[in-house]
């Protein structure tokens, strides 16, 4: 069986998903074998690499960084999974939209900063967040979609097995929005 | 002059880049770590009811939600004015210290490891627990072991692995019921087992590192965490201590209500993390380190009898002193996980958690209300402000990782002058800019509320702060 490039990112998401995908626990190592793990938090790589078989996303995109990073993602790979709910429909990370950037940057570093110099929000180096947070289909195309927070580790499991194996499956029984 | 930049910081949990200038003779002069990511929570809890603040703000952090339930419900019992129950305490106490446990293990097998088996310099496509997993796969399984286990307790006790629900305003929503806690316990010999294996790896290989040691991170700095009135080591209740580099005591027996006299909060423009400081010295004189070192400094002992025998040997790598190698955050992390053993067993074991009584009810009679514990990662702080219905008005939540914000500035730099070197820029001095990172174990995705981190890529950026060259590091 030929292994299969695999990516895994985390854009405005709480890392509840790339830690779920840890609590596969010992599968983890069963399905290491089927993998090249080319891009993710848990190595090395900077760069998104091409010709990616499966890009596994986590979390919404808010910044003008997760957008570049979600149009490169789709551009480099075949089959994209969006994990969570995050990255289904916005959820929590979307919650912002409420009130808007504006309000929610103003709280944070003004009402609630003893001290800010400039009086200006973040605005160098770091990304600079988008008016509105969207769900990862919002930009680009996504391929499945597997709702959960965070998508607990067995419908982790069954869904990259059912992948790597090119079969179909579902995952009613494995997960539900907010599980 | 020109900078580096590093993104993304990789095998840390959250988003960071870190920008390295270089002056005209190529010598270090600056380098920061900036924190990408801004989710706003202070703002969006706005209008919602007490009760939802728990489930809500534990989508913070995914790697320890646990704390952020915590110090929320805690925060929730102060606004309802009562005391929880002492089964109920004892139950948050274990679910807390399972947390504690499996993220240390997190940090250590599954993020740092790699640097401690292969070596700072080793190919980066080796740098990772995947490759562990083929070369040292009993040590693999270990941390994966140790990390379930404390999922697991987690889970059985909370309802769920990652945010669970089972803490509450008032207590908790399950019963120790004695089948689980029976299950538990005949998992602790094989955990304290992995966990000494632990100990022993790190202390015999702790030799190698001896330059890393020297300089990730040592510099005098203030030291802040929560601890029991007898100076014992606590995580989930207690009052703050501050020390000073030397180890003398600047402030003992602070409330957590009182935080804001002694803590303030600077915003800066490059990063989304907030630096908080110790408000007496000012920004950024009042720099202070908080988590697990932190802990272990601050803390006269213990309390159970392995985790105290190792802490005389932490204590006296600098004479009874505050240990200021922040190197060894990743051997105080190793005590504590012992330590979190012993106490899940002692609590497990005390009469008073297996009690039905483990909610108490009350309606708002404060309208602001302090939660506070020590998160893996050092002291976390959830501040409510609420109508007579219970309905949220304001919210400040500072962070454990954010209190390390100076500090982990000042390492970066440190480690960026030490290693890098303008003419030959490589990958093993790189990586160990990200590593003294790693140190902290910063929780960026919670840390900016959550901001995350970009990862890391390397920005250099001459005397006029312009970028003249960004080192992706393929």
């Amino acid at each position: 069986m030929t292994k299969i490039r695999l990516a895994t990112i985390w854009l405005d998401g709480c890392s509840g998903c790339h830690m779920s995908f840890l609590d596969m626990d010992e599968r983890l190592i069963e399905l290491a074998p089927y993998f090249d793990l080319v891009y993710s938090p848990y190595v090395d790589a900077k760069e998104f690499p091409k010709e990616v078989d499966l890009s596994i996303v986590e979390g919404a995109v808010s910044s003008d960084h997760d957008l570049e990073m979600i149009k490169k993602i789709r551009a480099n790979s075949k089959t994209i999974l969006a994990l969570g709910d995050c990255a289904v429909t916005g959820n929590v990370s979307a919650l912002k939209n409420l009130y808007g950037t504006d309000a929610v940057l103003q709280r944070g570093y003004f009402e609630l900063a003893d001290i800010n110099k400039n009086k200006r929000y973040p605005s160098q180096i770091v990304p600079k967040l988008l008016d509105k947070v969207i769900p990862l289909h919002e930009a680009v195309k996504i391929d499945y979609f597997l709702p959960g927070c965070p998508t607990p580790a067995d419908a982790v499991y069954e869904t990259i097995k059912a992948l790597i194996e090119g079969r179909e499956i579902n995952v009613n029984e494995l997960t539900r929005f907010g599980k | 002059m020109k900078t580096i930049t590093i993104a993304p910081v990789t095998r840390i949990e959250g988003h960071a880049k870190i920008t390295i200038d270089l002056d005209k003779a190529g010598k270090v002069s600056d380098a920061r770590l900036h924190v990408t990511q801004y989710r706003g929570f202070e703002k969006f809890c706005e209008g919602r009811f007490y009760t939802e603040m728990p489930s809500l703000t534990a989508r913070t952090c995914g790697i320890c939600p646990v704390s952020h339930v915590i110090a929320s419900s805690k925060a929730c019992d102060v606004l309802l004015s009562l005391t929880p129950p002492q089964a109920a305490l004892n139950i948050r106490k274990i679910i807390n210290l399972a947390q504690l446990l499996q993220s240390h293990a997190l940090n250590f097998y599954h993020l740092s490891s790699p640097d401690f088996v292969y070596g700072f310099d080793a190919l980066k496509e080796d740098r990772n627990i995947f490759k562990l997993m083929q070369t040292h796969p009993q040590m693999a399984k270990d941390g994966i072991e140790l990390r379930a286990f404390g999922q697991k307790i987690i889970e059985l006790l909370g309802g769920k692995k990652i945010h669970p629900e089972g803490i509450i305003p008032g207590g908790v929503s399950r019963k120790l019921e004695d089948d689980v806690k029976k299950n538990i316990l005949s998992q602790i010999p094989r955990a304290m087992e992995i966990a000494k294996s632990t100990l022993k790896y790190f202390k015999e290989n702790m030799h190698k590192f001896q330059k890393e040691i020297d300089t990730f991170a040592v510099f005098p700095s203030l030291f802040m965490a929560l601890v029991n009135k007898d100076g014992t080591l606590e995580h989930y209740d207690g009052v703050l201590r501050f020390i000073d580099s030397e180890g003398n005591i600047l402030e003992d027996a602070v409330d957590p209500q009182r935080y804001k006299e002694f803590i303030g909060e600077a915003a800066e423009e490059d990063s989304y993390l907030k630096s908080p400081y110790y408000k007496p010295l000012g920004y950024p004189d009042g720099m202070y380190r908080v988590g697990a070192l932190a802990r272990l400094n601050i803390a006269s002992s213990c309390g159970t009898p392995l985790a105290d025998e190792e802490l005389k040997n932490f204590k006296a790598l600098n004479g009874g002193k505050p240990v200021l190698n922040s190197f060894y955050y990743h051997y105080a992390r190793i005590i504590e996980i012992i330590y979190a053993i012993e106490k899940i067993e002692e609590l497990l074991n005390d009469e008073a958690s297996l009690s039905e009584d483990i909610k108490a009810d009350g309606k708002i009679n404060k309208t602001v209300g302090v939660g506070c514990s020590e998160a893996p990662r050092g002291t976390l702080f959830h501040e409510y402000r609420v109508d007579e219905n219970g309905v949220i008005e304001k919210v400040n939540l500072i962070i454990a990782t954010g209190n390390n914000n100076l500090a982990m500035n000042a390492g970066v730099k440190q480690v960026a002058a030490a290693f890098v070197d303008a003419n030959d820029i490589t990958d093993g001095a790189l990586n160990r800019v990200e590593a003294v990172i790693r140190c902290f174990d910063p929780c960026l995705s919670c840390s900016t509320h959550a901001l995350g981190i970009v990862s890391s890529t390397i920005q250099l950026r001459d005397h006029d702060k312009k970028i003249i060259k960004i080192i992706e590091r393929n």
